[in-house]
């Protein structure tokens, strides 16, 4: 395939003359007369968690339509790991869920590992499960301060990040990174756990409960914040099932799936955890459900540490996972694999594989397509940012402008997450 | 509740549609059943409605490109990844369509998860999708050309800016000017 330069424009592109035409069966047409109002909400706007666009029909204060728009930070990943060689696009899905990264690193590793029919060592199994709970902490915490300052409780905001940067520090000592670790690999994770690493997880694990109990009491039972969430933007669980919500935003509803649960991988079923679940499917009850998965991911992280396995920390088939450097001094069949793996890569066949976890946000997907050779033909992130989104419009009608807020922030998205 | 005992959704589709079952494919405990393009809606409803399949989740729909040379009966393929959670279960339905004006009807009304997905579809692949209620682009800005995700797309790049050419390369951005 030959790279052609993108050609650019050699003025500004002219200014938009469009009119309410152009929206002739997106929303009503009392629109049209002017009865109803037209109102953008974003990209900028910071209640909009990133860059989202919405194009809002009022009547009054009442939301007739909402028509989201998204693409602002559409980068083109699926795109760029068509070129890339498997193990060096791994780096690449860190960027999607900027606030989850270790999930969409372990879809991305485990589709490649189904596709190729590479095993993990069960030390990394747990290093996995470990990693996936303190992202899902970190990226509960992110959406608790956040959804909670878009509510008026600025100061819940404030706890969160700061028990934020000590996950983020144990990320930073396994991968050197805070947030963009790429620590997972195909066949495992990129090194073993650093010394400081289980001190400090449990240090973290004695301190954090109890923080989780001062956000309850800031908010829980803060009668503003029920006033606020309280039967807002109710989802049936029938219609979340039909919109394909996934995650705390469907388990909100009622809806008893957990893809840990239902469909255990890396070793998921080892652990003893409950599955929150709300009753209403409003606005607090997919609040209750998250706060309490951050209790349910410590426990699993409890039980991970307890029972850590040794034995390696990734795959020892040399065939797709490079050797260590130590061996790369006596070995000449080390070498060969160092220079084949670092250079080609490894080759995976024509076949498709799906591959679905759960992640802070609900279920991601990978779809991955081999050729043969040593590079992907397709790879198509399921992601539930974008299926969450594609339902704010449902959720959101009939509702008072300022509940959206509300509800935006309950579907818990990130727009790098629909983008990609 | 008696929940009906579940059906192997591949003996149950070669009684009900035997003529509409292309092949059926199995890659590391993935069941895949290749199937007309026409027939999709039909298949979509069977599989969601019938006691004992019940899929009624819809994880994703995803397009690939065989391009250039393809061994298979089309250009593209759709897959609808399904997932049943009264059995568990996943199963994978695909379509292959042509080259030209590939077009498959839509599934938006068996599941309502399929509007957006669909349209992703139709922006990054160009596939059609007939009787798609609201079929735009949805990532791309509406006047872009071309479908990225097609093989023969090409992966731009910009040329890169260093000192002795950063002049030219400015003077064809589209910067707002004084």
């Amino acid at each position: 395939m030959t790279l052609t330069p993108v050609p650019v424009p050699a003025q500004a592109p002219e200014e938009w003359q469009g009119s309410v035409e152009a929206l002739r069966g997106l929303v009503s047409d009392r629109a049209m007369t002017g009865e109803t109002l037209l109102l953008n909400l974003g990209p900028h706007h910071p209640s909009t968690h990133g860059v989202l666009r919405l194009l809002l029909e009022l009547d009054g204060e009442e939301i007739v339509t909402c028509l989201p728009d998204i693409g602002y930070l559409h980068t083109g990943i699926e795109k760029n790991i068509e070129s890339k060689s498997y193990e060096k696009a791994v780096t690449l899905t860190d960027r999607m869920d900027y606030l989850a990264p270790m999930s969409n690193n372990t879809v991305f590793c485990m589709a490649i590992e189904k596709l190729v029919g590479l095993d993990v060592p069960e030390r990394a199994q747990a290093i996995r499960v470990i990693c996936l709970e303190l992202t899902r902490i970190n990226s509960h915490l992110v959406w608790l301060g956040t959804h909670a300052m878009d509510m008026g409780a600025m100061s819940v905001f404030l706890y969160c990040f700061r028990e934020r940067e000590f996950v983020l520090d144990m990320f930073e000592m396994l991968s050197g990174q805070r947030m963009m670790g790429s620590y997972m690999r195909p066949g495992g994770v990129w090194r073993d756990l650093p010394a400081e690493f289980l001190p400090a997880l449990n240090k973290f694990l004695d301190y954090f409960p109890a923080k989780i109990d001062d956000y309850e009491t800031l908010l829980t039972n803060n009668p503003i914040w029920i006033d606020r969430t309280q039967g807002i933007g109710v989802v049936e669980p029938e219609d979340a099932m039909a919109l394909g919500m996934s995650g705390p935003s469907l388990r909100g509803s009622g809806v008893n799936w957990d893809i840990r649960k239902a469909q255990p991988y890396s070793g998921y079923e080892q652990y003893n955890f409950n599955v929150p679940l709300g009753e209403h499917g409003d606005v607090y009850d997919r609040f209750l459900v998250r706060v309490q998965e951050l209790r349910e991911s410590l426990k699993i992280i409890r039980q991970a540490v307890d029972k850590l396995p040794g034995g390696p920390f990734r795959s020892t088939n040399r065939k797709f996972v490079p050797p260590p450097r130590a061996e790369l001094g006596g070995s000449m069949e080390a070498v060969i694999h160092h220079f084949k793996l670092w250079t080609e890569g490894f080759p995976a066949p024509d076949e498709e594989v799906y591959v679905a976890i759960e992640s802070p946000r609900g279920e991601i997907g990978c779809y991955l397509h081999g050729t043969g050779g040593n590079k992907p033909r397709r790879v198509h992130f399921k992601t539930p940012s974008f299926m969450h989104i594609s339902a704010l419009g449902v959720i959101s009608q009939g509702h008072m402008i300022a509940d959206l807020v509300g509800i935006i922030g309950s579907v818990d998205i990130v727009l790098g997450d629909s983008d990609r | 509740m008696q929940i009906p005992a579940a059906l192997d959704p591949v003996e149950a589709i070669r009684e009900a549609m035997p003529d509409s079952l292309l092949d059926v494919h199995l890659f590391r405990d993935e069941t895949t059943l290749i199937i007309k393009p026409e027939k999709i809606v039909a298949f979509a409803r069977y599989l969601r409605d019938t006691k004992g399949l019940v899929f009624n989740f819809l994880s994703d729909i995803s397009a690939v490109d065989y391009y250039p040379d393809y061994n298979r009966p089309g250009r593209f393929g759709v897959c609808y990844h399904l997932y049943s959670m009264l059995y568990n279960r996943r199963l994978r339905l695909k379509v292959y369509l042509p080259e030209d004006a590939p077009t498959v009807p839509t599934v938006t009304v068996v599941w309502r998860a399929a509007e957006w997905l669909e349209r992703e579809i139709y922006d990054m692949m160009g596939i059609n999708f007939k009787g798609h209620p609201d079929l735009r682009r949805v990532l791309l800005p509406d006047d872009w050309e071309g479908h990225p995700h097609r093989r023969d797309y090409p992966l731009g790049y910009e040329t890169v800016m260093f000192s002795f050419n950063k002049d030219e390369i400015n003077k064809s951005k589209p910067y707002a000017k004084e």
